[in-house]
């Protein structure tokens, strides 16, 4: 369970710049959920993760997660349960570093990082099955670097590596944006899977409907850092892409777009 | 003038070898950790100081090696704090530590700018040296910082092996991984700037033993002959994959000195150095011109 609670959020605090995102913003989400976010620009979308993930810090309010209280935690410590995927496809790998190397560093997440061996031969065949899942034949070149893949591959491993330790949450922050429509489809089949074997909690931000529709079994539209569309269950299934597009005209229409 | 021409080139290559041990260092911070550390234009010299004061006072000169290594760490552990705790930029916090140690290496050698040790056993000195043929007899000095350099290299190697290496090569490749990985980016670099620092400290140390003396002023342009260094050696062997990164920096650290040489020969005054050392440095930074920007953290 993870609960955003009261949470108020400025930009710029004390200059004539100053801009209330979050005023007592509130979003909880239930264990085995699958959350698909979209909204327009500036809706918040990405600055919720952020302040979830602990990337930029809150004015006032709580993060909860499994009932306790991570508000005050730093970044790095909320990640042993949390993996995050950008839509930055470099941001999720090392690209000096070889395939191996970086499926070594994920295995490693959660335990000693001290003076043994970085990379464990026995694992050499495990990491080969994981890459073979992807089927986009990276088993067979574990010792190349990672900068020499493309934007696709690259976030297949990424999607790989933060799920290859037990987490609880995965946050995706419009992985799918930078690919192309066909490597965006199988990456997203890909999350699909990954998600539903490894029982995760979910949270999507996106800006493909069809996506936000198809995937998932909750959608939230926000606008203005307030949700303002909350589909669960049986709603959520029946809910159709002209449904969430007619929403969106709604609201350009009362911005005067 | 063969004869002359080989004198100048084992004179090189000595120094070359003393500078490489430091080389490595810089390549820690610069290639790996991707941190300008101007702080070992301080602790270069601290490690003279500390060998020259030990030295003096009777200390053996292997141990002199060590201390000067710990005390380095210690050093670029500082550099590290002042960076990530005190959230100061990575090129200040390297001025802020150059400035401060400038001070603490007089106090370390009692006020004095300038300590002979000339006198004095050193690491070259050993009993067990003499044994060596006669005929390689007068290269004894290049075998023994051979050695040295041979270690602190397959020292780094293996480290850069391990799990602790493999966080501080992701740190300065994509810091964000470390995070994900749900380690503190932060106490990453503060490792590798003491890893660094302590290479540097040693570096100073064996430069004491081998000219015969400490100079307050010995540490000045140090960061700048690393990198120089280190930029030769990586752009050299880049499409040579089967040479180490490590070895490239050695190398690129005796042909750096190679280069130096061959310009005093030919009419440079050794004051003209600093300035050899600026152009070279240009030129290799134009013609390399390798400073690619790494994917930064947006979100």
């Amino acid at each position: 369970m993870l609960k955003l609670l009261n949470i108020t959020k400025y930009y710029n605090p004390g200059t004539v710049n100053e801009m209330c995102l979050f005023n007592n913003f509130n979003f909880v989400v239930n264990e085995g959920e699958f959350v698909s976010v979209v909204g327009s620009n500036g809706s918040g979308k990405t600055s919720m993760l952020n302040i979830l993930c602990g990337s930029i810090p809150i004015d006032q309010g709580q993060i909860i997660i499994n009932n306790v209280d991570i508000s005050n935690i730093p970044e790095f410590k909320r990640q042993r349960k949390i993996g995050r995927v950008y839509q930055n496809p470099a941001l999720g790998t090392c690209p000096n570093m070889t395939i191996l190397e970086n499926m070594s560093l994920a295995d490693n997440k959660g335990k000693s990082w001290g003076l043994s061996r970085g990379t464990n031969k026995k694992r050499i065949d495990y990491y080969k099955d994981k890459l073979r899942s992807l089927n986009l034949g990276l088993e067979e070149k574990l010792d190349i670097t990672v900068g020499s893949l493309s934007g696709g591959q690259r976030q297949a491993l990424a999607l790989l590596m933060i799920t290859m330790t037990p987490i609880e949450f995965l946050i995706l922050d419009e992985h799918t944006a930078a690919l192309d429509p066909k490597t965006a489809e199988l990456i997203m089949e890909l999350t699909d899977q990954l998600v539903k074997d490894n029982n995760l909690t979910t949270i999507m931000v996106t800006h493909n409907l069809r996506y936000a529709v198809d995937y998932g079994n909750r959608l939230i539209m926000m606008h203005q850092g307030e949700i303002i569309v909350d589909k669960v269950g049986g709603d959520k299934k029946n809910l159709k892409i002209d449904d969430v597009l007619n929403k969106f005209t709604e609201i350009s229409v009362e911005l005067g777009n | 003038m063969l004869e002359t021409i080989w004198m100048i080139f084992i004179g090189a290559l000595e120094e070359g070898l003393v500078y490489a041990i430091m080389a490595l260092g810089v390549y820690i911070t610069y290639k790996i950790l991707d941190f300008p550390d101007l702080s070992v234009d301080g602790t270069f010299p601290m490690g003279a100081a500390i060998t020259a004061t030990l030295i003096t006072r009777g200390t053996s000169p292997l141990l002199t090696l060590i201390i000067s290594f710990i005390i380095g760490a210690l050093a670029g552990t500082l550099t590290g704090i002042i960076h990530v705790k005190c959230k100061v930029r990575d090129l200040l916090a390297g001025i802020i530590m150059m400035t401060a140690l400038y001070s603490i290496n007089l106090r370390i050698t009692g006020g004095k700018a300038n300590v002979p040790i000339f006198t004095k056993k050193t690491i070259f000195d050993y009993e067990f040296l003499k044994g060596i043929p006669e005929a390689i007899q007068p290269y004894t000095v290049s075998i023994v910082l051979f050695i040295i350099v041979i270690i602190m290299k397959l020292l780094l190697d293996l480290y850069l092996k391990t799990k602790s290496g493999y966080l501080l090569r992701a740190v300065g490749d994509n810091d964000t991984v470390v995070t994900s990985l749900a380690m503190d980016k932060g106490y990453v670099k503060i490792i590798g700037l003491a890893i660094a620092n302590a290479f540097v400290g040693l570096s100073g140390s064996v430069y004491a033993q081998k000219s015969g003396y400490f100079d307050i002023y010995s540490g000045t342009g140090t960061m700048v002959m690393g990198l120089a260094s280190v930029i030769i050696g990586i752009n050299l062997f880049k499409r040579l994959t089967f040479v180490k990164a490590t070895s490239a920096v050695i190398i690129g650290s005796v042909i750096y000195k190679i280069c130096v040489a061959i310009a005093i020969a030919f009419g440079l005054e050794t004051s003209d150095l600093k300035l050899i050392t600026a152009a070279l440095f240009l030129i290799i930074l134009v013609v390399s011109n390798d400073r690619k920007r790494r994917a930064k953290n947006n979100a």
